[in-house]
């Protein structure tokens, strides 16, 4: 049905992975893994048996140990448990949270609510290439401090952080770390015990599994402790009450089996993709400017600024090619990128930037027709503002 | 094949939800948030399941918000209302996990949580719920069907006397559609919660249904999705089964309760010929698919056992409870003691059970509890 569109908002969310489809399908039915995990009869032992290989799969990824998951509704709930969970369960120690400007909603409209209940939160200004560095951290800890949270790769830059300098500074100062890490796996390798990380939240649709589930790690040794969000049945050891949904979680697992298993293969054929397409642009329009970190990046996300023309208008004028001027979760305001304002692009340039984010199905092809959709618009564009 | 008698834990996918579902989850589809018609078609679908769920339980669309299941919707209804200084929250003693467990959460933080009783036939008495209704009283919550007996609770008449005192209500109606009508305009009640997967819809995926007039505060912040009650991006394929599984129930539900109500009728007319069981809340007026039984002298539990290596899949009470080893709380509060509560067996029908999967569990049942007897009378000699 859109088979003439070029999709390259990977970053937004990625198609489900067929084999995942698959695998979930399997989970639903009456001939299928249908029962309630927490049943203790038969069928519900064949679900809970599914639920916990999966959870192995995803601890697989980011060398964690299965118990380490915790499976939640998504990576927003993921980032609102990590974040919330541990400021109240340790607001006796410390009301003080440190993060930076350009994470995602998740975790800003989580800091502003923390704000609302009393505690003091630090935003961090990245530097003029998106990175969040070491230094920055070390000097707002506080002995206040409870808990760091930044994010391993921004969503609209790609840029990536030093995630153990940022822990070695942290724990320094005796700060819990949590990373957001819903755009890194799958992408870049996470060791969640050589970069001495205390809490991680993943996604399972933007690692081709499905919208709707996520994880969150959470340290056993030593234990982090945290207030959960969502009390019930206790499930998920207390930290998240609720029926598992077996195939979401199936399709999660499978997922990220699959990202560890292609991670090697997938990533220089992104980062290939991704230059192929900056060079073009460039070659043919020398005045764009690439957002972030040149290299300290993940491979499959291209940002850049078009000086000289109206933004909007260029990704509403981009027929046959679907991409972001930012955030998915920010689409809906017509407000410039937070995340470029706060690298220190002007209003103007923020509003005319681009998001290109590539992935597992994306081909040489896609790459050249998205080129040529947008050079041929930023063209018109461009002659337009000169007529003014 | 086991024979699957436990719908009040969770019910299979309607083949046609699974087929609705399908074309969402394989192939690509935008994040509904992006504005690109990816997005835009994604945000379609999902509209379509609000407008479907809505129809389900006569709300008005706007008021739906889809969560990530009936516990997080039930603890969104609770937390989300009783907000800033604490003050009072009445429940049922017989709610679920669910709703009990951020009651508990909240009487930690300083909020007076008062249990309402329910009579010898599990259902909630309003004088009782008169006497406990004060003006400092917030939110009244009570299910509309006990998940564990099927008992239906006066949800209007609660709705009234607690609005008459200026309190809000909240109704766990996740047992209730498709197995009996559910009218959120009519019950009168200010949030409603629902859930996909017990009514052959998929897990991971709920609603809140929340009154027009009410300021609500979200669990789960950022992204703005949801009116700004639920961040997160959608469940996608989820929502969209949802949607499918409520217009599904909504269109078939007196047929499904005649067929349910058959098949329960068929295993407690079969129950009379077991002197030693039982059937819990008999007299009230229950859910039409759902039989507690009490086996006189054995434990739920090892009976539950002894049906599952026979392949037949029953619970002895909620599963969000089966690893606790506690007695149900339910039957505990209709008066019965702690051995008789013990004693309990939910069996829960659906859809695709048959008359032979009642004449089987029936003949299961006869034979555990022969050899069982038999066993008792061999170790007394």
């Amino acid at each position: 049905m859109k088979q003439n569109v070029i999709y390259l908002d990977y970053a937004a969310t990625t198609p489900v992975d067929p084999r995942v489809a698959e695998k979930m399908a399997a989970c639903l039915t009456t001939d299928g893994i249908f029962a309630n995990p927490s049943s203790m009869h038969a069928p519900g032992r064949a679900a809970r048996a599914l639920v916990e290989q999966a959870r192995g799969q995803v601890a697989a990824l980011i060398n964690a140990t299965p118990p380490e998951i915790v499976w939640t509704s998504g990576a927003t709930e993921s980032d609102n448990l990590a974040i919330k969970g541990t400021l109240r369960f340790h607001k006796d120690r410390g009301r003080h949270f440190i993060t930076s400007r350009i994470e995602h909603k998740a975790v800003l409209d989580t800091g502003k609510q923390l704000e609302r209940e009393g505690y003091e939160v630090t935003y961090l200004k990245p530097d003029a290439d998106g990175l969040i560095q070491p230094d920055a951290v070390a000097a707002a800890l506080r002995d206040d401090t409870v808990l760091v949270s930044l994010m391993h790769v921004n969503n609209e830059i790609g840029t990536a952080n030093d995630i153990v300098g940022i822990a070695r500074a942290a724990h320094a100062r005796g700060a819990l770390v949590h990373v957001d890490a819903a755009q890194s796996a799958g992408k870049l390798l996470i060791d969640v015990k050589a970069m001495d990380i205390d809490l991680l939240s993943l996604s399972g649709h933007k690692v081709y599994g499905p919208k709707g589930i996520g994880a969150l790690f959470v340290r056993r040794q030593p234990r982090v402790n945290l207030e959960p969000m969502v009390h019930g049945g206790q499930h998920e050891s207390g930290m998240r009450s609720g029926t598992l949904a077996t195939h979401q979680i199936v399709g999660m697992g499978e997922a990220y089996r699959i990202a560890r298993e292609e991670l090697a293969e997938e990533t220089p054929k992104l980062a290939a993709l991704r230059e192929r397409l900056w060079q073009a642009l460039h070659r043919e329009i020398p005045d764009a400017l690439l957002n972030g970190h040149a290299t300290q990046r993940v491979a499959g996300i291209l940002n850049v600024s078009f000086p000289g023309i109206e933004g909007e208008s260029l990704l509403f004028g981009c027929v046959g090619l679907a991409v972001s001027s930012g955030s998915a979760c920010s689409a809906a305001s017509a407000e410039p990128s937070y995340v470029l304002r706060a690298l220190g692009r002007d209003d103007e340039l923020a509003g005319a930037s681009l998001r290109f984010s590539l992935g597992r199905f994306s081909t040489a092809a896609d790459v050249d027709g998205a080129a040529r959709i947008v050079i041929a618009e930023y063209r018109r564009l461009h002659a337009l503002a000169a007529a003014d | 094949m086991p024979i699957y008698l436990d719908h009040n834990a969770t019910t299979p996918l309607d083949p046609r939800v699974l087929q609705a579902m399908l074309p969402w989850l394989e192939g690509t589809h935008g994040n509904p948030s992006s504005v690109h018609q990816f997005g835009r078609a994604a945000h379609a679908a999902i509209e379509t399941a609000r407008r479907q769920v809505a129809a389900l339980v006569n709300a008005e669309t706007a008021q739906v918000i889809f969560t990530g299941g009936g516990t997080e919707a039930d603890n969104l209804a609770l937390k989300g209302v009783c907000r800033g200084k604490p003050g009072s929250l009445l429940v049922s003693a017989i709610e679920h996990a669910a709703v009990q467990g951020p009651a508990d959460a909240l009487a930690k933080l300083g909020w007076q949580v008062q249990h309402i009783v329910v009579d010898a036939h599990g259902c909630l008495r309003l004088d009782a719920l008169d006497r406990a209704l004060g003006d400092e009283v917030r939110l009244v919550s009570v299910m509309f069907a006990n998940n564990e007996t099927g008992a239906i609770q006066p949800v209007a008449d609660v709705a009234a006397r607690a609005h008459a005192r200026g309190a809000l209500v909240h109704c766990d109606a996740i047992q209730a559609p498709g197995r009996v009508p559910l009218d959120f305009a009519a019950l009168g009640v200010d949030l409603l919660s629902l859930s996909a997967h017990k009514l052959n819809g998929p897990r991971g995926v709920g609603a809140l249904i929340v009154s027009r007039h009410l300021q609500l505060a979200p669990l789960v912040e950022g992204g703005g999705q949801e009116h700004g009650l639920r961040g997160g991006t959608e469940n996608l394929a989820g929502i969209v089964g949802f949607g499918c599984a409520a217009a599904l129930a909504r269109e078939e539900q007196p047929a499904r309760a005649v067929q349910l109500r058959a098949l329960r009728d068929r295993f407690e007319s079969g129950l009379h010929a077991f002197p030693d069981i039982r059937v819990f809340a008999a007299d009230a007026e229950r859910l039409p698919n759902t039989s507690q039984i009490g086996v006189e002298g054995f434990d739920g539990e090892a009976v539950v056992m002894e049906l599952d290596r026979r392949g037949i899949a029953v619970s002895s009470g909620s599963a969000c409870h089966s690893a606790s080893g506690r007695p149900s709380h339910v039957l505990l509060a209709m008066g019965l003691d702690e051995a008789t509560a013990r004693s309990a067996v939910r069996v829960s029908f659906g859809r695709e059970n048959t008359e032979a999967d009642v004449d089987a569990i029936l003949a299961a049942l006869r034979q555990i509890l022969k050899s069982w007897r038999e066993h008792a009378r061999a170790v007394a000699w």
